[in-house]
């Protein structure tokens, strides 16, 4: 239906563009213009689909709701008496039913009588809702057309009233980046403040037990649920730590080795590779380390442990004996490797930005090559590497897919490596891929760590952007 | 240096400091080589995980491109043919009962070996039977060649990936299947042939029939919502922000914020996909259109970035030889800067649609983890993707999915290679160096 309306808009349009045109260059005649036909061609235009544009926004946008009251508001008694589930149920049936579709539900006597009735009523509403949208658009159009008509006149600035709602289209582009944060910052606000509402904020902070099972029945063992963070937070620091350790050194050597010692011929096909390590996507990542890297570490640690066991550290073999494949290592090791990319091409700029006489300084003095980078480039460098490293980090507390696929989801608050523990992201996946309620806390528990999660990657990436702005002007 | 005359009774110091001098500069002359070796060894480390990566995933991928196919010929039962309704049939039984009595293998009571050799053969083999005969009802009472795609299990073995070495109880197929796969591959009636169910099909629970094709119309589709909406919006704000913005607070807030949005996770996107477009909105769940606007608004400061950059580095002259003909601020951008930028343009938003098209976090939790059998045709039905795909099949509990998810790896990694190569390709051929 939509598409047909847009043809239509579309047809209008190109109609008032060359009426508009053609319009302008008749009236023309005799006269000094201040802008060309095309221009007011295009004034024509805009003010056919702006306002018709607008309409059918509006209209996607408040149908669905204004059709759900409009439906409600005539209820037959006989419906509204039922428990609100078996109402939404009946009006669901009622819509297939309209729609041709059998009824899901076999419905008892004053109601089976009501679904047809109320079937058609729906379809009568939906019909009216979608023909009154339609034709209020093409109304608008019509009528902006006209208006549009009458501007036309040798005097009118039609050029620059274009551009005035060129420039208002472009800054309402740029406008939506705003949106967007408002929109994030609102919808996790919005069901976070329902889940805080029932779990408190000093428990979900500073609470050490994780298991958000809800009770299906009201006298189940653990009804209540426990939703205190902290060993979501520790596994995520975790494995996060990991992952540096891998990602920093790997990253920040190749870096200096790519910036400093590399031939232009070896740079050229090294980039490009990291390029493509940078560009694999996390859930191919996330295989890798399910089923080939927690494997690979498996075996390695279990053999070790069957060497251990009957030695003097006989306690230490049965532990790695019984390693399994989801450990920390495994997630941070792997997201180690995706972090290197991005490490090395962040420090790689950053190394690329410290001004050449600052090298050729410290050659001159007769210093070798590692130690004009270690004592003259890496000082210089170190708030950018250290601002590069921090969104390294943002990355990983972030990163979900390869934690969702390679470790585990037992809430164990520990440090060690070859433990599984689980972090945030690996959490709200998980809270939320199965059956959602809600009004239950378990599932806004989820919004509840995706604020934290937000806050804390936008507090480390405004650090590091501080740190790396405040580094460059010194240069610049 | 500059001493043309050693001191003769200094000599021996001379010597000395030389010696320790010559000692030192080896030592520094070590340390040098030895951090080029480190930085060499990071580089050959990234460059070994990246060949172990790829190795792996072609190493586990490659046997999902190939599949067995069994041929047997089987006497249409008339007794055992509804005419009416074939579907109801049991062609498999059917089939497995002969050939067990072609090979004089006698079934038991409890009809044990018949259902192990109908466990051999896909329940494809139904599904071909009653198409044949719905078509043409006069096979009825004859014997034709029914052909069906081996079991996903009886498929694995024949590509050696389950051993006749493991004990009986630890794998999936019988002493006595391995031995009758063994004699219908000796007696010809197993081929193996290029694996066409892999791209020509939906996902299925059943390993030898799931394919890919779903998956990447689902993708398609809503990686061309994400287009329509991410690149104009995207180019938009770019050229306000770079060409038309004044310098105040409002313009410095809007392009810190578009800094931040480029580093908050994925997963965030899609709370607010989840909260914002499933639960106020109420678009439909898992569909293309709300995929679609999730990962526009991702891409979208990306977008804007390299749009950014792209712009910037068309020179000032440019700008200020068109204002300097009279042409107006917009009438520059439009007419000059914006078609000299374009091809950096094209190069980012393509790069940030193949990063789209890789991205899953957001798509799990606006409900694309669930089974979506067929191919989709609407952007707003529920569809699979790609990478949701991919997740889907690695958590799968048959062996058989291990190697299929390695194949929808590569199909994924490949669309990504070649959108890639296209933004290289386009890079290399229109940009301008000023």
């Amino acid at each position: 239906m939509i598409w047909i309306y847009l043809l239509i808009l579309i047809a209008l349009s190109a109609a008032a563009f060359i009426g508009g045109r053609e319009l302008a260059r008749r009236r023309a005649i005799g006269a000094k213009p201040h802008s060309r036909p095309g221009q007011h061609g295009a004034y024509a235009l805009i003010w056919v689909a702006a306002p018709a544009l607008l309409v059918l926004i509006l209209m996607s946008v408040f149908s669905a709701p204004l059709e759900r009251q409009l439906t409600a508001a005539a209820t037959p008694d006989a419906v509204a008496a039922l428990e609100p589930f078996r109402r939404d149920a009946f009006f669901a049936d009622a819509h297939r039913v309209g729609q041709g579709e059998p009824a899901l539900q076999i419905w008892e006597r004053p109601l089976a009588e009501l679904l047809p009735v109320e079937a058609r009523r729906m379809v009568s509403i939906e019909r009216t809702l979608k023909w009154g949208g339609g034709i209020a658009a093409i109304l608008a159009a019509i009528l902006g057309g006209l208006f549009a008509f009458t501007q036309i006149k040798p005097q009118t600035r039609a050029r620059n009233r274009v551009e005035g709602w060129v420039y208002g289209a472009l800054f309402v582009c740029s406008a939506i980046a705003v949106l967007t944060t408002l929109g994030i910052i609102a919808s996790l606000a919005f069901d976070s403040l329902r889940f805080f509402q029932k779990v408190p904020v000093f428990e979900f902070l500073f609470g050490t037990q994780w298991s958000p099972q809800i009770a299906i029945r009201a006298d189940q063992v653990g009804s209540t649920g426990a939703f205190g963070a902290v060993p979501l937070f520790a596994g995520t620091l975790l494995i996060m730590l990991i992952a540096m350790c891998v990602a920093a050194p790997i990253g920040l050597l190749s870096a200096i080795y790519l910036s400093e010692y590399a031939s232009r011929g070896s740079r050229a096909v090294i980039k490009p590779l990291l390029e493509i390590l940078a560009g694999v996507p996390t859930v191919v990542y996330g295989f890798f380390a399910a089923l080939t890297v927690g494997p690979i570490l498996r075996v390695f640690f279990n053999e070790i442990g069957l060497f251990l066991i009957g030695g003097p550290l006989d306690g230490l073999g049965h532990y790695l004996a019984l390693v399994q494949n989801q450990m920390a290592l495994t997630a941070g090791a792997v997201m180690g490797i995706m972090l290197i990319p991005f490490v090395s091409s962040l420090s790689d700029d950053i190394l690329n930005a410290v001004p050449q006489s600052l090298r050729d300084g410290s050659f001159a003095m007769g210093a070798t090559k590692s130690e004009t980078v270690k004592r003259v480039l890496l000082p210089a460098a170190l708030p950018g590497i250290a601002g590069a490293l921090l969104l390294a980090v943002s990355r990983a507390i972030g990163e979900t897919m390869i934690v969702t696929m390679a470790a585990g989801l037992a809430a164990n608050l520990t440090f060690n490596p070859l433990d599984t523990v689980t972090t945030v992201t690996v959490q709200i996946v998980t809270l939320l891929t199965g059956d959602q309620e809600f009004n239950s806390a378990k599932t806004l528990s989820a919004f509840g760590l995706g604020l934290t999660l937000f806050l804390a990657t936008l507090v480390l990436n405004i650090v590091a952007h501080r740190i790396v702005q405040t580094y460059r002007e010194q240069y610049d | 240096m500059t001493d043309a005359t050693p001191d003769q009774i200094d000599g021996a110091a001379a010597k000395g400091r030389l010696e320790r001098l010559r000692a030192g500069l080896k030592r520094r002359h070590a340390k040098e080589a030895r951090f080029k070796w480190a930085g060499r060894l990071a580089i050959a480390a990234a460059m070994i995980f990246l060949a172990v990566l790829l190795v792996r995933i072609v190493e586990q991928g490659h046997t999902a491109f190939y599949a067995h196919t069994v041929t047997l010929p089987v006497y249409m039962d008339p007794a055992r043919i509804d005419r009416a309704y074939p579907q109801g049939s049991n062609f498999e039984q059917l089939a497995a009962e002969q050939q067990l009595s072609r090979w004089g293998i006698a079934d038991d009571a409890a009809g044990r070996a018949s259902s192990e050799m109908k466990g051999l053969f896909s329940s494809e083999m139904k599904f071909v039977a009653a198409e044949l005969v719905a078509k043409r009802p006069e096979v009825i009472g004859e014997t034709v060649p029914l052909a069906a795609p081996l079991s996903d299990d009886a498929d694995l073995y024949l590509k050696g990936e389950i051993s006749k070495e493991t004990p009986e109880d630890q794998r999936r197929l019988t002493d006595r299947q391995i031995a009758w796969l063994d004699r219908m591959q000796a007696e010809r009636l197993v081929g193996s042939h290029f694996n066409t169910a892999l791209f020509t099909n939906g996902d299925s629970t059943q390993p030898e029939l799931a394919g890919v094709l779903g998956a990447v119309v689902g993708s398609a589709l809503m990686l061309m919502v994400t287009a329509l909406i991410a690149i104009p919006l995207g180019v938009g704000a770019a050229i306000w922000l770079e060409e038309f913005a004044p310098k105040n607070r409002l313009t410095d807030i809007i392009e810190i914020n578009i800094n931040n949005l480029a580093a908050v996770p994925s997963i965030v996107y899609g709370l607010l996909g989840l909260a914002l477009f499933i639960n106020w909105m109420h678009l439909p769940r898992a569909s293309p259109i709300v995929g679609g606007l999730v990962l526009a608004l991702m891409a979208l400061p990306t977008l804007v970035i390299a749009t950014r950059s792209a712009l910037k580095a068309v020179p000032p002259s440019i700008r200020e030889a068109a204002l300097a003909m009279g042409a107006s601020k917009t009438q520059t951008v439009f007419s000059h800067v914006l078609p000299l930028a374009m091809p950096g343009v094209m190069t980012g938003a393509i790069i940030s649609m193949a990063h789209a098209l890789g991205e899953t976090a957001p798509l799990l939790l606006i409900g694309m983890v669930s089974f979506v059998p067929g191919v989709p045709h609407a952007i707003d039905q529920p569809v699979g993707a790609l990478p949701s795909l991919i997740y889907i099949w690695e958590n799968a509990s048959e062996r058989a999915f291990h190697e299929r998810t390695a194949a929808a790896i590569i199909v994924l990694l490949v669309f990504m290679i070649i959108m890639n190569a296209a933004a290289i390709i386009l890079r290399r051929r229109f940009e301008r160096r000023w």
